[in-house]
């Protein structure tokens, strides 16, 4: 016998280790990116990091290849054939910077909202918006109109605090998780760590979409409700929770405004709103004394049941309007079972099933507490029931609603902020109340009055003109969608191009591809891009973008400013923007470059100072009129928001010894750099849990410049400022809605969460519901550049349900005719059992266009893949009104991308999936035929 | 599994000229001189060319003769000790029958069973491959043998073996096919086995690990229609064995007899592509082969 | 070499955990990525950028869809790489001895530089863990990351399978699969774990922990007795009974 070979156990790995942030998605995980030779060898999770704890998903670890795809950007471009043809020229950054301030100069000199600047899945808001506001335009925002603002909004005007990445099942201690609708979200690694935490404990998954993949096959339960239903069963949850007393009375009576009381006289403006003192706070009736007291008053006991009555008018508690509307027969789960596809008996068995867990497995922790009425409590109660939710019940017409019905669930179960419960991530949780409110105050040649975007409460807050016409560009904060908190980045084009509300010269856009898988109606974008007015002038007059990557949007921009890749640049993940924090701790991050870019790129950011400086914008010059920061690291060092609150909150001071609040420490980076690229500071124990009302982890939060001054709230199970809007709709106050949207307002701003049926005028004959979901292996367009994750997720087919494929006679591989009323897309089927019967789904974004990405033409994402997005339009048919509704949640304008209904027919296979788009001329060339990349020897 | 032209070429060929070694072995024709040079120059193109086509498909021929080493273990270690032995053997008996008008009757027997031998080790790297249940069976070394000694008869000149060769070969032939057919099913493999998950339910493949293609998809996962199937074997009966076996009994012609020999090569290629193409390796069950069926 | 060793001192393997995969495919680009940079050629891709792309992993997720006789159709994610057999079918009929078992933990490799890319390990591997390199013409396959696990370069920590260290759900486990006091044998024993296709007689030394049942709650909800109905009994029919109730109930509070 031969002798075993002798192999080599230990081998080197490599040269030398260099931490930063990932960016193959927004989670933003810590990476160990080891080189070899001054190359990325190989890419693993940071063991450290507080997001991904070691590690990393399939995107992350596929880093090195995007990273280094063909598709790379390598240049300034400047366009010389028509938009849309992919023609470019290369030029030097000194001329584009150059052309950008021929074109921006003038604008902001006389029109500054002439400059629309939105920009995409990005990270530095606090520094693109401070951009913004220095030059003076009100149309600035980013992606979360078309994202998951319903989500946001809905958890901040509620509890303070959201979901999407901004709070998490408490994972240590929860028994029961509830998922609705989330088929991967941005705290990707987080939740399936979380996942795989209850698991290994043999906690349980409840998971609620009408799709069995991911995380909702490896749920221990199935609800495979019917899409856009999800408000009526959690409503008959509650119903049926109130009707049991399975609810968490002092907690509500405690930590919520279920005590608070409402003005009762029919006949006020104020009719329904909350009663205040004279300090403007919200009154409940003390049960120790009966009498009337403010909700913070120390000692106060809240009292969820009495009234108050004065002038022969009484006004009575929050809690009996709940538990008028939610005990009425429309929520009993009989009448809502059929409309969800729910059985009443599953109903009730899995509310039973939530108050088994919340009230029998309570738990106690020992940890003593004082609340802000200055109460100590000696334990926490747990209540190990948390729930997670993110764009599938946000993504609908009814979304907002949706969420906050969510929101009342878990809170009349007592499970947030408490043990086993959901818990917010600093800074988090802060009220709505402490966020600013939208800002439009335009002054030619100077910066904006104010931030651009926030909360509204009221009509008052609204962004319009003097002559009652929308002030922004996206129309956000107007009577179509008062509480749009995030702006609306999908009606950006289109009203631009319509020149409603008003005509724009320059679009400036950065990491949103708008012209493909990010815009509804994409070829109806793609037309508003390329079209030109009577002059033969384009009717958008100009258009720059940024981007690192060849992607579809670059062929339809006069000028690009090319990016780096994540691996060549500075960032900053910011506690002033969407930082990284955990429940038990406040965290934020850099990336640095951790290689050079070999290409003529620059970093966004850093092409944004220059930029900046070049137009004189004031936050970008200092007083002699120089450039006031040479890049983004510079930017990030010494820019200060408030004195000692930076990008940055750790290792700060002279000698990087402070943290939150401290002065600038000009070594900041490389401390960064030396810790693992992050910062954390934990939540000290007895802080971390009832954050909004515990004294303890308030005073962190000011310490730690989270803000500045004690703000302890109540939970709005009763949204005030939405009854507000109710009013004016009614006819109070003095800014008043247009009348053909008063019924809408009345109907849909119900203060307390409530169930409507989206908008379906013109769908007469369109039954199923068309859903898209994130591959995991996939970010949006990003990873169909990634020669190793395009070949997992290549092409997509249309996963339909038994009952469909067989009511068509169609099999595995065949292809179908799917039309909505507003278009038509032809594309391959397969079969899947674990499917909601009258849905069909396919995977987001891997149809890409010919000639993007540095793919062939032939490539699978062109010939085979698909997206949706040609069905969905930004508008609603027409109704015969003669206007068009637009395709938005009506509270905040949210794209309802999931109210999509379509009907399907077979059809012979055509030679590529339809609609078919010409090529576009690739400006990077195409990439190579063979791949073996080994850095090392 | 994938019908690779070079290992479908090797088989059949080399089955043949190993076939043709074994009756010139057993000394019949019993030529010698220059009649025996055409004989064994015939019997060597086949095998050698046979053998040499079968390293096409390596990635590395370069390195071919490490092949040699594992022969406890290896059936293809073996095939290649074997093909080498009887070709050695062989040119030594040949060189007696042309050079010295000598024949070596006992070096011409072992160099027989040799070849006999390499054709058997051959088949067995087939019929061992659990993996396939249709070649896990005695009847894959039957029928590499029976058509091995049929198309040596036939190329021998043998009329009188070639007739009964060729109907015994048929004869498995059918068998091979019939109860290869039946062999996955009764393997015990099946996609519940392969995933363990048949005692939940039914079991189907739902989306595949990955939209691109690959070694395994390539070379195992290659699926032929049963009709298409059907009609080929047909083909293959009619060329391998029927009309060769028409051609014989009827007067014998050089032309007729030339015309058997290139019809029966070209069914057993033919017989012999199917063999791959009709077998179903086992991974195919966990890309969704077979899930109807099963 | 190809003789497999009578026995091995240890039996190496990852267990994984079918519960809780979410099928994210993070352990199959780790592994690629860990493999292309490491141990013998890089794995390369065909095409990668073109119409037809085409690449060696070794590691795969599949995905599977159960039809159970009553209630909901379910889905299962499935990882699979090498198994690293006991009886290695894929180790015996190797003609050079490239594939081979080693004796100290079982670990099934391929000698890169003995292979003559004969696919013949392939064919005798019921898993498909095997897949020939079309760039280098050698056999490729799970290592059990033999460079990784030993590597005295790494912090003792991460002397894991550059999948097991990646999976972000815990899914994968690692250990000594033949030491029943192991982590993983114990996992394996608690948790019912399996081989894959056993009348294959390959004996895998991986171990796969069968999915918990599902859906149990709409189970109950279709018996006749719900057990969970005591848990919403009503405390009034009305909205002025409920008031009535918390009146009482604030009262004891
Ligand atoms: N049908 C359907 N459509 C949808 C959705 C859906 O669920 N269904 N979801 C919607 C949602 S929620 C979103 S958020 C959008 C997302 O849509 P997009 O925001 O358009 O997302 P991406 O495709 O990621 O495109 C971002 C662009 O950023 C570029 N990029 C990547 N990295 C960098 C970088 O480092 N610097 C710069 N400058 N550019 C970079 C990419 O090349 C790409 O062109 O899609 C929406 N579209
Ligand atoms: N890998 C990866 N991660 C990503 C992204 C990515 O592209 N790839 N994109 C990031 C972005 S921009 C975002 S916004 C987040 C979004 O994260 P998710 O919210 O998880 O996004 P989607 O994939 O749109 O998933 C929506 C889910 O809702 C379900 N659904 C649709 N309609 C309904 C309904 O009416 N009721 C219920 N209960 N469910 C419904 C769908 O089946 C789907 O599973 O993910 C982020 N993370
Ligand atoms: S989830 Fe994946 S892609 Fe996103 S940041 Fe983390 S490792 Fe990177
Ligand atoms: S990394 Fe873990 S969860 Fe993801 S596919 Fe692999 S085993 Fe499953
Ligand atoms: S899984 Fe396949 S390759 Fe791995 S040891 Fe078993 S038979 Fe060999
Ligand atoms: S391909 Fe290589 S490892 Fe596999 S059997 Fe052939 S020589 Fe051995
Ligand atoms: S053990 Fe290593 S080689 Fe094997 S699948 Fe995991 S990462 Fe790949
Ligand atoms: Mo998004």
């Amino acid at each position: 016998m031969t002798q075993q070979p002798v192999i080599d156990l230990s081998p080197k790995v490599s040269d030398e280790i260099r931490k930063t942030t990932c960016y193959m998605c927004a989670c933003r995980c810590g990476i160990n990116v080891h080189m070899k030779d001054g190359k990325v060898a190989y890419i693993e999770g940071n063991r450290d990091h507080p997001v991904n704890q070691g590690v990393l998903c399939a995107k992350g670890s596929a880093g090195i290849m995007q990273h280094n795809a063909p598709a790379r950007l390598r240049a300034p471009l400047k366009r010389v054939g028509p938009r849309g043809s992919g023609e470019f020229e290369e030029i030097t950054w000194d001329e584009a910077l150059q052309i950008a301030t021929d074109w921006l100069e003038p604008i902001r000199a006389k029109n500054p909202e002439k400059l629309a600047f939105f920009t995409g899945r990005d990270q530095s808001q606090s520094f693109t918006s401070l951009w913004a506001q220095s030059f003076g335009t009100p149309n600035y925002a980013a992606h979360g109109g078309f994202c998951s603002v319903n989500m946001a909004a809905a958890g901040i005007y509620t509890m303070g605090g959201a979901f999407w990445e901004f709070g998490q099942p408490d994972w240590d201690h929860t028994k029961l998780f509830m998922l609705f609708g989330v088929a991967e979200d941005h705290d990707s690694n987080p939740i399936k760590m979380g996942i795989g935490k209850i698991k290994a404990r043999g906690a349980r998954i409840i998971g609620v979409n009408p799709i069995r993949t991911g995380y909702n096959a490896v749920a221990d339960d199935w609800v495979g409700i019917t899409p856009g239903t999800d408000g009526l069963f959690i409503l008959a949850m509650i119903h049926c929770l109130m009707k049991a007393g399975k609810i968490d009375l002092h907690y509500l009576a405690q930590y919520t405004d279920a005590p608070v009381l409402l003005n009762g006289d029919e006949n006020s403006s104020d009719y329904g709103l909350y009663l205040r003192d004279e300090d403007g706070k919200q009154q409940v009736i003390d049960r120790k004394t009966g009498k009337l007291a403010p909700f913070d008053q120390p000692g106060v006991r809240p009292d969820l049941s009495a009234t108050y009555t004065a002038e022969g008018i009484t006004h009575r508690p929050v809690f009996h309007q709940m538990a008028e509307k939610y005990l009425s027969d429309e929520y009993a789960p009989e009448a809502v079972a059929d409309r969800c596809g729910i059985s009443a008996r599953r109903i009730r068995t899995i509310a039973a099933e939530l108050a088994r867990v919340a009230f029998d497995e309570a738990f106690e922790l020992d940890h003593a507490w004082t609340d802000f009425r200055g109460e100590t409590h000696l334990k926490m109660t747990g209540r190990p029931v948390s729930f997670h939710a993110m764009r599938g019940i946000s993504a609908h017409a009814n979304g907002f609603q949706t969420c906050r019905a969510l929101h009342t669930l878990q809170i009349i179960l007592g499970t947030v902020e408490v043990p086993g419960g959901f818990r917010f991530k600093p800074p988090y949780p802060k009220p709505a109340t402490a966020h600013p409110k939208p800002h439009v105050g335009v002054n030619a040649g100077a910066p904006l009055n104010g931030p651009h975007l926030g909360f509204v409460h009221g009509p008052d807050d609204l962004a319009l003109k003097e002559d009652g016409t929308p002030a922004r560009i996206d129309k956000a904060f107007t009577w179509e969608n008062p509480m749009s908190a995030h702006g609306l980045m999908h009606m950006v084009i289109s009203n631009a191009h319509a020149g409603d509300p008003y005509k724009i010269d320059t679009l400036f856009m950065y990491m949103a591809n708008m012209s493909w898988n990010s815009s509804m109606n994409t070829r109806g974008v793609m037309e508003m891009l390329t079209d030109k007015d009577a002059n033969g002038d384009y009717v958008i007059p100009r258009i720059i973008y940024s981007d690192s990557y060849s992607s579809e949007m670059v062929a339809y921009a006069d000028l690009i400013l090319p990016d780096t890749t994540y691996l060549e640049r500075h960032d900053c993940i910011s506690l002033l923007d969407r930082p990284i924090c955990e429940a038990d701790a406040a965290a934020d991050a850099i990336r640095w470059p951790v290689v050079e870019p070999d290409r003529d790129v620059r970093g966004f950011q850093s092409a944004l100072c220059d930029l900046g400086a070049k137009l004189g914008l004031p936050a970008f010059v200092n007083e002699d009129g120089s450039q006031k920061y040479a890049d983004y690291a510079d930017y990030i060092t010494n820019h200060e928001r408030r004195p000692g609150i930076g990008p940055l909150a750790g290792f700060r001071g002279k000698d990087g010894t402070k943290s939150g609040r401290g002065e600038v420490n000009p070594n900041q980076l490389d401390r960064y750099i030396e810790n693992g690229g992050f910062f954390v500071e934990h939540i000290p124990a007895g802080a971390n849990y009832y954050k909004p009302w515990n004294t303890a982890y308030q005073e962190w939060a000011v310490k730690m410049g989270l803000f500045d001054a004690p703000q302890p709230y109540l939970f709005s199970l009763y949204v005030e400022p939405m009854r507000k809007f109710q009013l004016a709709a009614e006819g109070h106050g003095d800014r008043q809605p247009p009348d053909h949207l008063r019924d809408r307002i009345k109907a849909t701003m119900s203060p307390l969460p409530i169930w409507y049926e989206t908008d379906q005028t013109g769908n007469a004959g369109y039954t199923i519901t068309a859903l898209t979901q994130r591959p995991m292996a996939m970010y949006h367009s990003w990873g169909s550049q990634n020669a190793w994750l395009r070949q997992l997720h290549g092409h997509n087919p249309l996963y339909l349900p038994t009952k469909l494929m067989q009511e068509n006679s169609l099999k595995d591989g065949d292809w179908a005719r799917v039309t909505s009323p507003h278009g038509e897309i032809t594309v391959p089927v397969m079969e899947m059992a674990a499917l909601n019967q009258n849905t069909v789904w396919t995977w987001n974004a891997i149809g890409k266009r010919k000639g993007a990405w540095a793919l062939d033409k032939d490539a699978p994402e062109a010939t085979r893949g698909f997206l949706l997005n040609h069905l969905i339009h930004e508008l609603l048919p027409p109704k015969g009104d003669g206007l068009r509704w637009s395709n938005s949640d009506p509270i905040t304008g949210q794209a309802a991308w999931f109210d999509l209904k379509v009907k399907i027919e077979k059809a012979a296979p055509p030679s590529d999936s339809k609609p078919e788009f010409d090529a576009i001329k690739s400006p990077v060339g195409q990439g190579p035929n063979k791949l073996a990349w080994k850095v090392g020897k | 599994m994938h019908p690779a032209l070079s290992v479908i070429f090797f088989s059949t060929f080399s089955g043949l000229g190993f076939g043709l070694l074994v009756f010139l072995g057993l000394g019949y024709p019993g030529v010698t001189g220059w009649s025996a040079f055409a004989f064994f120059a015939i019997a060597y193109i086949l095998a050698v060319g046979g053998l040499i086509s079968s390293t096409f498909h390596l990635g590395h021929p370069e390195r071919a003769l490490k092949a040699f080493t594992q022969w406890q273990t290896s059936w293809l270690s073996r095939e290649a000790w074997c093909a080498v032995i009887a070709l050695l053997l062989m040119a030594t008996y040949g060189a007696g029958l042309v050079f010295l008008e000598t024949r070596w009757t006992i070096l011409g027997i072992v160099g027989a069973l040799f070849s006999l031998a390499t054709v058997f080790t051959t088949s067995m790297i087939y019929a061992q491959m659990k993996t396939v249940p249709r070649w896990h069976s005695p009847l894959t070394p039957a029928y590499f043998l029976s058509l091995c000694i049929a198309g040596g008869a036939l190329l021998a000149g043998q009329v009188t073996w070639a007739v009964i060769l060729l109907l015994v070969a048929g004869v498995i032939q059918i068998f091979t096919w019939g109860i290869g057919d039946k062999a996955f099913a009764q393997s015990g493999t099946d996609i519940a086995s392969a995933t363990r998950l048949g005692n939940i339910g039914k079991v189907r493949a739902f989306e595949p690990p990955h939209t691109g293609t690959n070694y395994l998809k390539r070379e195992f996962v290659y699926v032929i229609a049963r009709k298409h199937a059907q009609k080929l074997r047909i083909i293959a009966g009619l060329l391998m064995v029927v009309l060769p076996l028409l051609l014989l009994l009827l007067p014998f012609n050089h032309y007729f007899a030339l015309l058997a020999v290139v019809s029966h090569v070209a069914g057993v290629f033919t017989s012999r592509w199917l063999f791959f193409a009709e077998a179903e390796h086992v991974v195919g069950l966990y890309y969704g082969a077979r899930t109807q069926a099963g | 070499m190809t003789q497999l060793p009578a026995r091995t001192d240890k039996k190496l393997g990852l267990v994984i955990d079918l519960d809780t995969c979410v099928g994210c495919h993070a352990c199959v680009i780790s592994c690629k990525g860990w493999n292309t940079e490491n141990y013998g050629a890089p794995l390369s891709d065909q095409d990668p950028y073109g119409a037809n792309p085409s690449g060696t992993f070794l590691n795969r997720v599949h995905s599977y869809e159960v039809q159970p006789n009553q209630g909901e159709a379910q889905l299962i994610h499935f990882p699979k790489s090498c198994l690293h057999c006991e009886d290695a079918p894929c180790v015996t009929v190797c003609p050079t001895g490239a594939s081979y078992k080693r004796t100290e933990d079982g670990i099934v490799l391929v000698n890169e530089s003995d292979c003559i890319g004969c696919g013949l390990c392939a064919w005798a591997c019921p898993y498909g863990a095997r897949e020939m390199d079309v760039a280098e013409g050698v056999m490729k396959k799970c290592t059990l990351c033999v460079d990784r696990i030993y590597n005295e370069n790494l912090p003792e920590i991460d002397r894991q399978p550059a999948c097991v260290r990646t999976c972000p759900a815990g899914a994968r486990h690692f250990g000594d699969l033949g030491d029943p006091d192991s982590a993983v044998s114990k996992l394996v024993a608690d948790r019912g774990g399996v081989d894959l296709m056993p009348e294959q007689g390959t004996k895998p030394v991986n171990q796969y922990l069968p999915p918990r049942p599902k859906d149990r709650l709409a189970a109950a909800s279709a018996e006749d007795i719900d057990i969970l109905a005591p848990f919403l009994e009503p405390v009034a029919q009305e909205a002025t009974g409920f008031l009535g109730w918390l009146d009482r109930t604030l009262e004891k509070l």
